[in-house]
């Protein structure tokens, strides 16, 4: 029970701290919006290419919401000291890291309803099989923010975090068939999209919106899941060997 | 008033044994050994690069040790390094709660961090912002706060769960001398209410006011571990002058010690002559001794040796020398 007090505490304290501010809704809404407008725009195709776009526009909403969100919970936090308050408090680091990165996965998932709701006055939303949307999107959500993490865990600075993200973010719009087929991908190209975790969710979210998908649910769902796990456990590790020196 | 894991075997708060410590090449703390008791004010001494903090973050579960044991209100802290923090309040030497946050919320979430539930450590919060002179500014932001009032505060986070032990880690350095006696007033009530700490600082004579027994730590090395009256006693049955020439001095400590043998002569700083002596110092033969070879004395007067005598002999380090090292920007890195 004490536990969770803390937990709840570091969550509800972040989303006041930092959540709601000018920055996280530019990344959060604005960025997305922007894309939306030139891939529709780009595409020519009228209302009708709205549905190919958005499992990339709701993808990319998450990863940018989330990752730069780390940058400042962990990263700036680590930079001021005020993180190794929360390393002497009597919390598991488990349950610590999981504090701070549970924010940043709901504002993911709320981040993934933003463009849902904005296409939902535009075309008919009806078909979307929501009980594949809703896992994928958390899960894209969970995996985004642990990537985040180990970012954020990697370096000392926070400019550093965002350009650091950027490494990873950027290659991930073109590589991860958000926007364009991994079939149409050069060959040496494609195991580096398969090596990507934000392919799995992009690949269910192009299934459950307009039933694009060319790898099965539950083989994307398990493999989305290992890279969330893989993803956090790698964050721990870096915690205990870069910051309890 | 206190809660917490008690230890009934001895009455050994922190237990350090063998510790050691090195960052590549450098070896920042060797073979570290020392007990503190429980209801001990116990202060570790040491200039900058010494191993303070080194330690510190060892003891507290910030860095892991290379070598040795610590045991900390008997829980074995080298196998389970988090085990023991809900023993241990940390206060470090630059306050880290965060800016953005009131007094009062900062209180009541670094209480929360303990799992003390809301009715709890609202009411602590209050008590403390209370004894701690900050209740009128309890809703501000910290990041409005003066240095002292900071200090203040980083203090009573630092307290909130009523911890057994407190490491407290220069916690006067840099704020004004109101703010300074206020906290010091309060380290003293800590103490006399039973709170065990762990107390290093710049500031020689705050030591010595302060602390029941001393630590002093060069190059990593615990180098003298004594109370405070252990420590002073010895210069204390000394008696010490300090003699200041306006001008003529110079040179002239060779004839002194042919002229006085039984005294001991040094220069400090030009135109000061220290004298040490095991008797009584008559000082009107000193004074016309000087003057018939031209010096110019403008004062003589006797000292009461102090423990930043003992320091800068144990250390080789002035104590003006180490304030002004702390006090200059990053001089805690």
């Amino acid at each position: 029970m004490k536990h969770w007090i803390a937990f709840w505490n570091i969550l509800t304290k972040d989303f006041r701290t930092y959540y709601l501010k000018p920055p996280n809704i530019s990344w959060g809404l604005i960025f997305p919006l922007a894309w939306t407008g030139m891939f529709f725009i780009k595409s020519g195709q009228g209302l009708e290419s709205i549905s190919s776009i958005l499992p990339g526009v709701i993808a990319l909403s998450i990863l940018f919401g989330t990752t730069s969100l780390l940058a400042v919970t962990v990263t700036f936090e680590k930079k001021n000291r005020s993180f190794e308050r929360l390393l002497l408090a009597p919390i598991p680091l488990e349950l610590l890291m999981l504090a701070k990165t549970s924010g940043a996965i709901l504002f993911g998932v709320v981040n993934a309803f933003i463009p849902v709701l904005m296409a939902a006055f535009l075309v008919d939303l009806g078909h979307v099989n929501w009980l594949v949307f809703i896992p994928a999107a958390v899960l894209i959500s969970v995996a985004s923010t642990f990537l985040g993490l180990f970012i954020a865990v990697a370096v000392s600075e926070v400019f550093e975090a965002q350009t650091f993200s950027n490494f990873f973010r950027f290659p991930m719009i073109f590589l991860c068939g958000l926007f364009f087929p991994i079939s149409a991908l050069p060959v040496f190209l494609k195991p580096v999209a398969y090596a990507l975790p934000l392919t799995y969710g992009a690949d269910m979210l192009h299934g459950a919106i307009h039933g694009g998908n060319i790898m099965s649910f539950p083989l994307s769902l398990v493999i989305l899941a290992l890279f969330c796990v893989g993803l956090f456990l790698l964050s721990l590790r870096n915690v205990k060997r870069k910051w309890i020196l | 008033m206190r809660h917490g894991h008690q230890n009934p075997e001895n009455d050994v708060a922190i237990k350090v044994q063998g510790l050691a410590k090195s960052f590549g090449d450098v070896q920042a703390v060797t073979a570290v050994d020392f007990e503190v008791n429980s209801g001990e004010l116990f202060g570790f001494l040491g200039p900058n690069g010494a191993g303070k903090t080194t330690t510190i973050n060892m003891l507290t579960g910030l860095a892991r040790p290379d070598a040795g044991t610590i045991h900390i209100g008997g829980i074995d802290c080298t196998r389970k390094p988090r085990a023991a923090q809900h023993l241990v309040g940390v206060v470090p030497d630059e306050s880290n709660l965060y800016p953005e946050l009131s007094g009062f919320d900062n209180l009541c979430f670094c209480a929360a961090l303990y799992g003390m539930g809301k009715t709890e450590r609202q009411a602590r919060a209050k008590e403390l912002l209370e004894a701690f002179d900050l209740t009128k500014a309890a809703a501000r932001k910290f990041g409005g706060y003066s240095k002292g009032m900071k200090r203040k505060l980083t203090i009573a986070a630092g307290i909130i769960h009523r911890p057994r032990i407190l490491f407290l880690d220069e916690p006067t350095t840099g704020i004004d001398v109101a703010s300074a006696r206020q906290l010091r007033q309060l380290i003293g009530d800590l103490h006399k209410n039973g709170t065990t700490i762990f107390l290093t600082t710049h500031y020689i004579e705050e030591a010595e006011r302060l602390c029941d027994r001393i630590a002093f730590i060069m190059s990593g090395r615990i180098v003298r571990i004594d109370t405070v009256a252990n420590l002073v006693q010895p210069i204390r049955e000394k008696h010490v002058m300090q003699i200041s020439c306006a001008s003529g001095s110079k040179d002239l400590l060779g004839e002194l010690v042919g002229e006085f043998p039984d005294l001991n002569f040094t220069s400090p700083q030009p135109g000061l002559i220290q004298v040490e002596a095991d008797a009584s110092i008559r000082v009107g033969p000193l004074v016309r001794f000087l003057e018939d070879r031209g010096a110019e004395v403008a004062e003589a007067r006797r000292i009461r040796p102090s423990l930043e005598d003992i320091f800068v002999r144990i250390t080789g380090v002035g104590a003006d020398v180490m304030r002004r090292e702390k006090e200059r920007p990053g001089g805690n890195q």
